[in-house]
């Protein structure tokens, strides 16, 4: 009997119209616990990097993680994983709700799907029964709406779906999968939307088994009082009427400028007002006590679901105030855009105009109000109708292929991909690591464990180490001695990056929310799950035994197989690098020491691939071998070095 | 005791469907509490306390399953409250042919809350403990008017099949049982 997992993936063959229910095996759930990390082993075994992200042999897959569907509070998020047409990359997006646990109940663990239909078809999971059913009403249909519509012909009101709207299904890069409160985003829509799966619906009825059951009642139960008690856990930003971090922080336009001094008690009241009338209540995900989502009723829209930052990207893009973001994600959601990247495009286009590379001709009827402007182009992108075709594809692609130096507003994304509208003066050592070398493509899904700044009073210092349950050892000591204005030292920069990067692979694995672990150390130090508690939780629902150092070395397992894909594709030193405006004051000399300590702390040669002592001691063999086949690694790259070796720790 | 009338307890779950915030661990704890072995699965499926949820319509009730009946009411509703519009059977409780809800997924047997009845004695139901917004709340009232004497297994037996075949065919056949057993 296998526990907390069904051990059964569902293999759809949309290309075929055939589905298969496949039997998984154990050991690798010891290997790589589940959600990304099984995924990723799938994906190597079957999409070798000559496959385009557009070909039907690119494989989208749906990952429950570990812990969904058991009593642990907050695990939900679902993992969705292909290869990008935007990066080349993996690509890697997650969302809450309630459609993994719901898929688990079905009796999944993975929906893996490969091929492309012929006509937009949706997919009907009810348990034993799944039919790829015919989408062609649905064409067109915003996201939320075709759950609703799909729920409703099916007469399966329990049922959850996952859609996308017109910006997948016209394969917009910037598309989402939407699902009840939460979506999908950086650049995962678009391949369903490729391959022409408008939605999938899930019910289901199966009883989910725990190995040790008491054993782990006794630890959830407390858990629901204490995340909920928990100042530092959900989203807490979301929950302040006061904005002032956020406006004065984050840059303005297409990532140009902070607008100190915008912020002031009078706008808070106004900006307050404005939210208060259009929220109809906070939600929460899947057996969790924090309620991080908005529902949102504005003026003329449907209903639709806010979550994080999203509610300011809008607005601060175009420069309009907090309503004109609510009013346009009335808009975009059921579009299926994504919150944070397609502002910036909007922006980008804008200023394109205004730069005369796009003209009248490109824009006829362009309004001269940036809000308008706003909503003009979101419909062009959409439909890919004229300048909107290349605005698709995201600022990288699209200042490329409209030429006339277009280039040089692309200055916001690293590897293809928009970042946070971040711009700041000093380098920051740790951050640098984090935004060259993350996988998951943005700095929000790599960063949170290690606080982002000192505390300046020392008894305060004191007091934080002293309750820091999350934080391995060495971290405390170089927390305290870590004073403001100063850069934590090479050594802590990458064992910092190193930290917050494997918690965000546990948690992609075993399916907790990052606002409850990986995201959440950064601010107040008392994330509810850490290294230290989430063992028991896995040990207890699984029955495998897992100390920290196991639950490490998963993560690291994962972080390297991911890599591995990214470094099969081609992706080398020379693509890891921050926006090249992110600091105003850089320090090459610098950077490269940092990237040098980096890879050889991971066991990577100077060029970012793993070597193969690393890969085989993960248990990566298969990885190994690859390269040295396919000359990623030569022999004598192969062999281990004495400095790699010696540099090389577990933690 | 006055009148010599024994007061009872009532025990209820106050329900606010303006604090629910969907999250279903209702459904976890229940369906986890009433597993066997206690705690070996989770299934909200099995769960005796649903969150009924249509999201768009912002609609969020829970309710718990109550009695089984054999047929569908006549009378279904559909209610306006604050301007928000209950769909028929939003509010409903029993276990009934008209729909899924509070069936055992592969059985179809009815389920019913039993506040979590259990020994020792928990200090809330689960789905009052998992649910630290409020927006279900368990409480204890005392009630005049005496308890019920527990009726006894035959007792119930007895008027099940009164019920069934009429109280003069029960008689008759109680007769006939007594008459040969004296023989």
């Amino acid at each position: 009997m296998r526990y907390a997992e069904t051990g059964f993936n569902l293999e759809i063959d949309l290309s075929r119209g055939s589905v298969e229910r496949v039997a998984t095996d154990p050991r690798l759930t010891e290997l790589h616990l589940g959600g990304q990390g099984t995924a990723a082993k799938i994906q190597w075994d079957r999409v070798p990097p000559e496959v385009e992200p557009f070909s039907p042999d690119n494989l989208l897959i749906f990952s429950t993680g570990l812990l969904h569907g058991t009593p642990v509070p907050g695990a939900n998020r679902t993992a969705v994983d292909t290869f990008s047409p935007q990066t080349n990359l993996y690509s890697h997006s997650l969302f809450g709700g309630f459609f993994g646990p719901e898929l688990k109940h079905a009796g999944y663990d993975k929906i893996v799907i490969r091929g492309k239909a012929s006509e937009l078809v949706y997919l009907w999971i009810n348990n034993d029964k799944v039919e790829i059913r015919d989408a062609g009403h649905l064409q067109g249909k915003g996201a939320l709406e075709t759950g609703a519509l799909i729920k409703e012909e099916l007469k399966e009101s329990d049922a959850q779906v996952a859609a996308i709207g017109l910006a997948g299904e016209n394969r917009v890069y910037m598309a989402t999968i939407e699902h009840a409160n939460s979506s999908a985003s950086r650049g995962v829509g678009v391949i369903m939307g490729d391959k022409r799966l408008k939605a999938i619906a899930v019910r289901g009825t199966k009883d989910i088994h725990v190995a040790r059951p008491a054993e782990l009642f006794e630890i959830c139960n407390p858990m629901y009082q204490a995340i909920y008690d928990n100042p530092y856990c959900g989203d807490v930003f979301l929950h302040e009427d006061d904005e002032e971090w956020h406006v004065n922080n984050f840059a303005w336009g297409n990532a140009r400028e902070r607008q100190k001094g915008f912020w002031n008690k009078e706008k808070e009241k106004q900006w307050t007002d404005i939210t208060e009338s259009v929220r109809l209540r906070w939600t929460a995900c899947y057996n969790c006590p924090k309620d991080c989502h908005q529902a949102i009723k504005y003026p003329g829209r449907p209903t639709y679901f806010q979550k994080c930052y999203s509610k300011l990207t809008y607005a601060m893009a175009a420069y309009k105030e907090l309503d004109f973001n609510y009013d346009i994600l009335g808009v975009t959601q059921e579009h299926g855009l994504d919150g944070y990247s397609t502002p910036q495009v909007l922006a980008f286009g804008i200023e394109l105009y205004e730069a005369g590379i796009l003209t009248d001709k490109d824009l006829p009827g362009f309004p001269s109000d940036s809000g308008e402007r706003f909503f003009y182009l979101v419909e062009k992108i959409v439909r890919r109708e004229g300048i909107g075709d290349a605005l698709a594809n995201g600022v990288y692609h699209a200042a490329r292929q409209i030429g006339k130096g277009a280039e040089k507003f692309d200055h916001n994304s690293t590897k293809k991909f928009e970042q946070l509208p971040l711009k700041l003066k000093m380098i920051n050592y740790p951050y640098f690591l984090m935004y060259a070398t993350g996988a998951k493509m943005t700095i929000t899904q790599t960063e949170g464990s290690y606080p982002q700044s000192p505390i300046a009073d020392k008894k305060e210092r004191e007091e934080f180490v002293k309750n820091w349950d999350a934080a391995p050892e060495r971290f405390k000591k170089w927390f305290l001695e870590w004073e403001p204005r100063t850069h934590p030292s090479i050594e802590e920069s990458v064992h910092i990056c190193d930290w917050n990067e494997t918690m965000h692979y546990i948690d992609d694995a075993i399916g907790t929310c990052a606002f409850l672990s990986s995201f959440r150390g950064q601010f107040g130090g008392r994330p509810p799950y850490h290294l230290y508690n989430l063992p028991n939780f896995i040990s207890h629902a699984t029955g495998m035994d897992l100390d920290s150092d196991a639950l490490w070395e998963i993560g690291r397992r994962n972080r390297n197989l991911i890599r591995a894909h990214n470094v099969r594709r081609g992706l080398r030193r020379s693509d890891e690098k921050p926006p090249e405006d992110h600091w105003k004051i850089r320090d090459p000399e610098m950077e490269t020491k940092l990237l040098d300590a980096y890879y050889e702390f991971k066991g990577w040669n100077n060029d970012g691939i793993p070597t193969k002592e690393t890969l085989d001691e993960l248990g990566l063999d298969y990885v190994s071998e690859d390269f040295l086949e396919r000359g990623i690694l030569t022999d004598s790259e192969g062999q281990p070095s004495k400095e790699i070796s010696a540099g090389k720790e577990k933690k | 005791m006055t009148d010599g009338l024994k007061k009872k307890i009532v025990k209820e779950i106050k329900v606010d469907l303006d604090k629910c915030i969907g999250c279903r661990a209702c459904e976890v704890a229940c369906s986890a509490f009433h597993a066997r072995p206690k705690y070996s699965s989770t299934n909200p499926a099995r769960s005796r306390i649903r969150v009924v949820v249509d999201d768009l319509n912002d609609v969020y009730v829970p309710i718990r399953a109550g009695d089984y009946t054999p047929a569908e009411c006549t009378g279904r509703h559909t209610y306006t409250i604050n301007g928000k519009e209950y769909r028929e059977c939003s509010f409903c409780g029993v276990s009934c042919p008209a729909r899924d809800l509070f069936k055992e997924p592969d059985s179809g047997l009815p389920l019913k809350c039993d506040m979590c009845e259990d020994d020792p004695p928990l200090s809330e139901p689960m789905c009052v403990q998992v649910c630290p917004h409020d927006a279900l709340v368990y409480i204890e009232r005392e009630e005049e008017g005496g308890e019920e004497e527990p009726r006894e297994e035959m007792e119930i037996g007895l008027e099940a099949l009164a019920k069934k075949h009429g109280m003069q065919k029960v008689m008759d056949a109680l007769a006939r049982m007594s008459m040969s057993k004296k023989r």
